[in-house]
């Protein structure tokens, strides 16, 4: 009986139903957990580009308290009726540059809520092997770097995977991404161990992630790119 | 292979740990383990274990799905037709992992990040399967259950070493923690200990030592 093909179908249905129903059940009931703690997760990686979040420091309470969430267009202007959250990066980063909406966080002044410190600046972009996203941070400037935060999906471990280390990132503090009144965007240069520190728009290269890097370069020229009508906008002369 | 031909049949009276199942616990850690005996699971050896934290979580993370999964196909043996066994291992095997890994989203998310890929690697980890077919369709829950977590132990071992030289060689560091840097000696981290081959030199080496140890000879 056990080897019936009538047995061998309805035993393969019933283990397919159970096991997707479980699945289902601890997907379902398990979400609101999972997307609190990715809602969370943004809200530090924000913060982490423009200052250093100590174990203590409550994420939530200090986004609340100081950054101003708002999504612009292509043209620098503020889209109305659209909230950051209902934006999905990845999905605009498939439009056509001067279509998508970009969420805008402005990083304000605790003594002065008019007073931009900092704006922090979502990017998407695609590596070596998948999607790579991240923020960038300028400054009041609106043209020096106080920061960035990159993630991969799927770049070689130790070598494009670093591009989400500190070590990385902390490479792109204090350069410029202007270069007088165009757009220069800054560029992570091929090969390692090479001083940059008096060229304002190269940094360091990661040996053997070459192809990643240039993924990191289109990212950010990419995005700055779309942003720089609402950074002219914005910027107080 | 058919459940009747049951390899060990545990009588009603046995206790929990009798000394037949205290050994499905401690074979795996030496003379039957699956990495330096068996030869399983070396992919994911080499793969994770160039640090020890990551090293652990996966350790944990496999004994606890060969655990159940061995408990869940010993409990399933007899009804489970012959020709479609594997699927039906892989099924609840995968079963297993996705619940770990939705978990680990939703309650350590920072390990989950860390993690990322590998847990869903243990789908295709040799050593949930081998078990699989090797004990737990022939034997009852309990001592599967037993013999998944004496498997899951003996590799968690054995990725923990790895991982040790790996991480101090490599990093000079254990469990993220830098202690070359914290006694004030600089030290310049060895390349080979973070490539997959660094992994293979020390399983080699382990399987030597262990071998001159307990005498253990191919047949």
């Amino acid at each position: 009986m056990r080897q019936s093909n009538l047995y061998i179908v309805l035993y393969a249905a019933m283990l397919t139903i159970v096991c997707g129903g479980l699945l289902a059940f601890a997907s379902e009931s398990l979400k609101e957990k999972q997307q609190e703690n990715i809602a969370l997760e943004q809200k530090q990686n924000i913060l982490s580009t423009v200052m250093t979040l100590g174990e203590n420091d409550n994420a939530a309470e200090l986004y609340n308290k100081r950054v101003k969430a708002f999504v612009v267009d292509f043209k620098g202007n503020v889209v109305e009726g659209k909230k950051t959250t209902d934006i999905v990066v990845e999905a605009e980063y498939k439009k056509p540059a001067q279509e998508r909406l970009l969420p805008v966080y402005e990083f304000r002044s605790e003594a002065d809520p008019n007073k931009i410190e900092y704006v922090v600046l979502p990017i998407h972009g695609f590596g070596l092997w998948d999607k790579i996203w991240g923020y960038v941070s300028l400054q009041s400037d609106f043209n020096t770097i106080q920061g960035t935060v990159f993630q991969h999906k799927g770049e070689t471990p130790g070598l494009g995977a670093r591009i989400s280390s500190a070590d990385i990132q902390d490479r792109y503090k204090g350069k410029k991404v202007f270069e007088g009144e165009a757009l220069a965007s800054v560029e992570m240069m091929k090969g390692e161990g090479n001083d940059y520190s008096s060229e304002q728009h190269k940094v360091d290269g990661m040996s053997g992630a070459t192809l990643t890097a240039k993924g990191v370069n289109n990212m950010l020229k990419d995005y700055l790119a779309c942003y720089e009508n609402y950074i002219k906008k914005t910027k107080q002369p | 292979m058919s459940a009747e031909t049951a390899v060990q049949e545990v009588k009603k009276s046995e206790p929990l740990f009798s000394k037949k199942n205290r050994k499905l616990i401690t074979n795996p850690l030496d003379i039957d383990n699956p990495i330096t005996v068996q030869v399983l699971g070396i992919c994911s050896a080499l793969a994770v274990t160039t640090q020890m934290k990551p090293a652990f979580i996966m350790a944990l993370s496999l004994t606890v799905v060969t655990a159940s999964s061995n408990a869940a196909i010993s409990a399933l043996r007899n009804t489970i037709p012959s020709r479609i066994r594997i699927i039906v291992q892989l099924a609840i095997v995968s079963l297993w992992v996705t619940l770990v890994s939705e978990l680990l989203k939703a309650y350590v998310y920072d390990v989950s990040k860390q993690l990322s890929v590998f847990v869903g690697l243990i789908i295709t980890n040799c050593i949930v399967m081998g078990r699989l077919e090797a004990y737990a369709m022939g034997n009852k829950p309990w001592p599967s259950f037993l013999d998944g977590i004496g498997n899951g132990l003996g590799y968690g071992m054995i990725l923990m070493i790895i991982a040790f030289f790996r991480e101090i060689l490599g990093s000079g560091a254990i469990f993220g923690y830098k202690i070359f840097e914290a006694a004030g000696i600089h030290y310049q981290g060895n390349g080979l200990m973070l490539l997959p081959a660094g992994a293979c030199i020390l399983v080699g080496l382990i399987i030597w030592v262990q071998r001159s140890i307990n005498g253990y000879r191919e047949h």
